[in-house]
């Protein structure tokens, strides 16, 4: 157990040393830094002091050591399209993010798995099937097409909800929420959903064919034999079983929840760091897009660590396969 | 004649003229090809010559509606352009984009997936961490990322003319994983078989049992993913020009005219967001039920 947890902790390092060298790269030759942050007009002097306030002097290696270092502490430097530390920029954004994020999974998941439980228990009925037509036409569905249809029907045609922003929100420490106002939970509406159906598709869809599978093996035949009831036999011991590929594929997707959200608050202009990337990339404000380049890579490393950790805790057949294997595999 | 014979006896024929929904989703993707090839011949209109268009006939509804007109079928857009029209132009670009990043994803993908898998050792290991690290992330973060850093390289005028190639290369290098790591397991069962033997005892070249004995027993899984992906690709595309990152408002595909037609959904137009919009969806949707029709008609397990 130790020397996986160990071996699986270097892998993340190296990842994120390997995402970094990209950051540092980009960081360090992409584009003209000086150029950019002089401006128009400047003295030869000028230039020289900024080069050398920002580092670019030092050798490669050096500047990487410094960059990585930096970068640890949570040091990305100076936003060249907004001349403000690019840290602070990110954690203004991170709490909407974050909270739009929360909300989609929650919303997948909560809707998805039962769904996907439904489908899986009644696989010729007819709510079923449409279910399962729908869910097709989800998949096929861009993110952003969802959003712009539910902004129609929900903000230009009925004038029920907001179509851009995130309302009021209340500061708690350094954290802005728009959980505590009205205004703020109505702003939360659409975006979540926009972000979280395709999730959603995805759990129920893979929900209902790991039921399927599960249903057809002997034990549940046998269960059925004992005249277990139908409610102990479908959540007691089938639903139980499909949850460990849930549970990993649910982790992964959270990861895929992050990175879509630069899609769904672009449309609804939502305050948090997709958006921010995107203007980044438009404008060519390279410290951040490396910034949200490792902070992203952070949060996807870590994810699948937790999500590999868990996936070893929850099914022991792993753990024996691996000690008969002696230790070989990755995963 | 005989092949076409021998193709209509096919199970895979069978199969696909059994189940009605796969033949429509293919008339439809037939549909869409034609109409993209075809665009400059059929559409009404070519909405990118300015002398074609006439700003009297700006913003009229779709021709069901009051104040529509019946030369523009789905009404026009703001600067008088016919949106139908502008759909079939704009899907031309999405396919091509499409279609061509499929091929270099497949390129990419089955090089380095046979050369893993026929090579194996350090190469291997090389080559399938790599894929695993990309695996972790969604293509759609990498082809931005690429998409961007092209962006900033590339001097503004000359970016213009390539952003499609760009674009191509950024969403193909996002997807080559899934080959590379279907054709190397295919390809480690078929090392081991005795074709492959025999083409080596007499010693033909490492290259060559790859590419020309065991490639073509692995192609099958690739025609499946490659469908699959065609669909993944044209959304990634869409999404990418959605954001104003993707081709230039000069040349729009599907996901630029959402783009624009976006602006217009308060001021009441909707038809200029909405028509495109519907027509990706059909297009990925027909695209993805021939990609699971052909999973399945090929997947022997299931027969």
């Amino acid at each position: 157990m130790i020397a996986f947890v160990i071996r699986r902790l270097l892998q993340a390092v190296l990842v994120m040393l390997a995402v970094g060298f990209v950051g540092f790269s980009l960081f360090a030759y992409v584009g003209d830094p000086v150029s950019i942050m002089l401006g128009q007009d400047y003295t030869q002097e000028a230039r020289q002091r900024l080069i050398q306030d920002l580092g670019l002097d030092q050798p490669f290696f050096v500047q990487y050591a410094r960059f990585i270092a930096g970068a640890a502490q949570g040091e990305f430097g100076i936003s060249y399209r907004l001349a403000r530390p690019v840290s602070e920029l990110l954690l203004e954004r991170l709490p909407a993010t974050l909270e739009l994020s929360f909300c989609a999974a929650v919303l997948a998941l909560a809707a998805g798995v039962p769904l996907g439980v439904y489908c899986g228990l009644n696989r010729d009925g007819w709510l079923a099937r449409l279910l399962l037509s729908v869910s097709l036409i989800g998949v096929s569905l861009p993110t952003f097409l969802i959003g712009i249809l539910l902004i129609l029907f929900f903000s230009v045609i009925l004038g029920w909800l907001p179509s851009f922003g995130r309302g009021d929100v209340v500061q708690l420490g350094g954290w802005s929420t728009g959980f505590l106002t009205p205004t703020g939970l109505r702003a939360l509406i659409l975006p979540s959903i926009t972000l979280a159906l395709f999730q959603l598709t995805l759990i129920m869809r893979l929900v209902r064919s790991e039921m399927l599978e599960v249903l057809r093996t002997d034990y549940i035949k046998f269960a059925r034999a004992r005249g277990l009831r139908n409610r102990a036999i479908n959540f007691g011991h089938a639903l139980k079983n499909t949850l460990v590929p849930v549970i990993t594929i649910t982790g992964l997707q959270l990861g895929g929840i992050i990175a879509f959200a630069i899609v769904t608050e672009t449309v609804f202009q939502w305050p948090g760091m997709g958006f921010l990337f995107i203007q980044s990339v438009q404008a060519a404000d390279v410290p951040v897009m490396a910034a949200y380049l490792m902070l992203i890579a952070f949060f996807f490393v870590l994810i699948n660590l937790i999500v590999d950790l868990l996936y070893y805790l929850v099914d022991p057949r792993l753990r024996i396969d691996k000690g008969a294997a002696g230790g070989h595999g990755g995963h | 004649m005989d092949i076409v014979r021998r193709a209509l006896d096919s199970d895979i024929f069978f199969s696909f003229r059994r189940s009605p929904v796969v033949v429509v989703a293919a008339i439809v993707t037939v549909l869409f090809f034609a109409g993209a090839v075809f665009a400059p011949w059929i559409a009404p209109q070519n909405p990118f010559d300015l002398r074609q268009l006439n700003l009297m006939d700006a913003s009229l509804p779709p021709m069901w509606l009051p104040d529509g007109m019946p030369e523009y079928p789905l009404g026009t857009d703001t600067q008088g352009r016919d949106v139908f029209s502008t759909i079939l132009f704009g899907s031309r670009v999405s396919l091509l984009v499409g279609f061509l990043s499929v091929v270099f994803a497949m390129v990419l993908g089955v090089g380095l997936g046979l050369v893993a898998g026929y090579m194996g050792g350090t190469v291997d290991a090389i080559i399938m961490r790599v894929a695993d690290v990309q695996l972790s992330f969604p293509a759609i973060l990498i082809a931005l990322l690429i998409d961007g850093v092209a962006r900033i390289v590339i001097p503004r005028e000359l970016h213009h003319e390539i952003a499609i190639y760009v674009l191509i290369l950024a969403i193909g290098f996002s997807g080559w994983v899934q080959y590379a790591r279907t054709v190397r397991g295919s390809c480690l069962v078929e090392k081991s078989k005795e074709y492959v033997q025999a083409a080596r005892v007499i010693g033909r070249h490492p290259a060559a049992i790859m590419f020309q004995h065991v490639l073509p027993n692995v192609m099958g899984p690739v025609l499946v993913i490659a469908t699959i992906h065609l669909a993944l690709a044209i959304i990634t595309e869409a999404t990418l020009s959605f954001l104003g990152v993707g081709v230039p408002p000069t040349e729009p595909s599907l996901g630029t005219l959402i783009r624009i037609g976006n602006n217009f959904l308060f001021s009441g137009e909707w038809w200029i967001t909405v028509f495109p919009g519907a027509a990706l969806v059909v297009m990925v949707l027909a695209v993805n039920l021939l990609g699971d029709w052909l999973r399945d008609a090929l997947n022997p397990k299931l027969r």
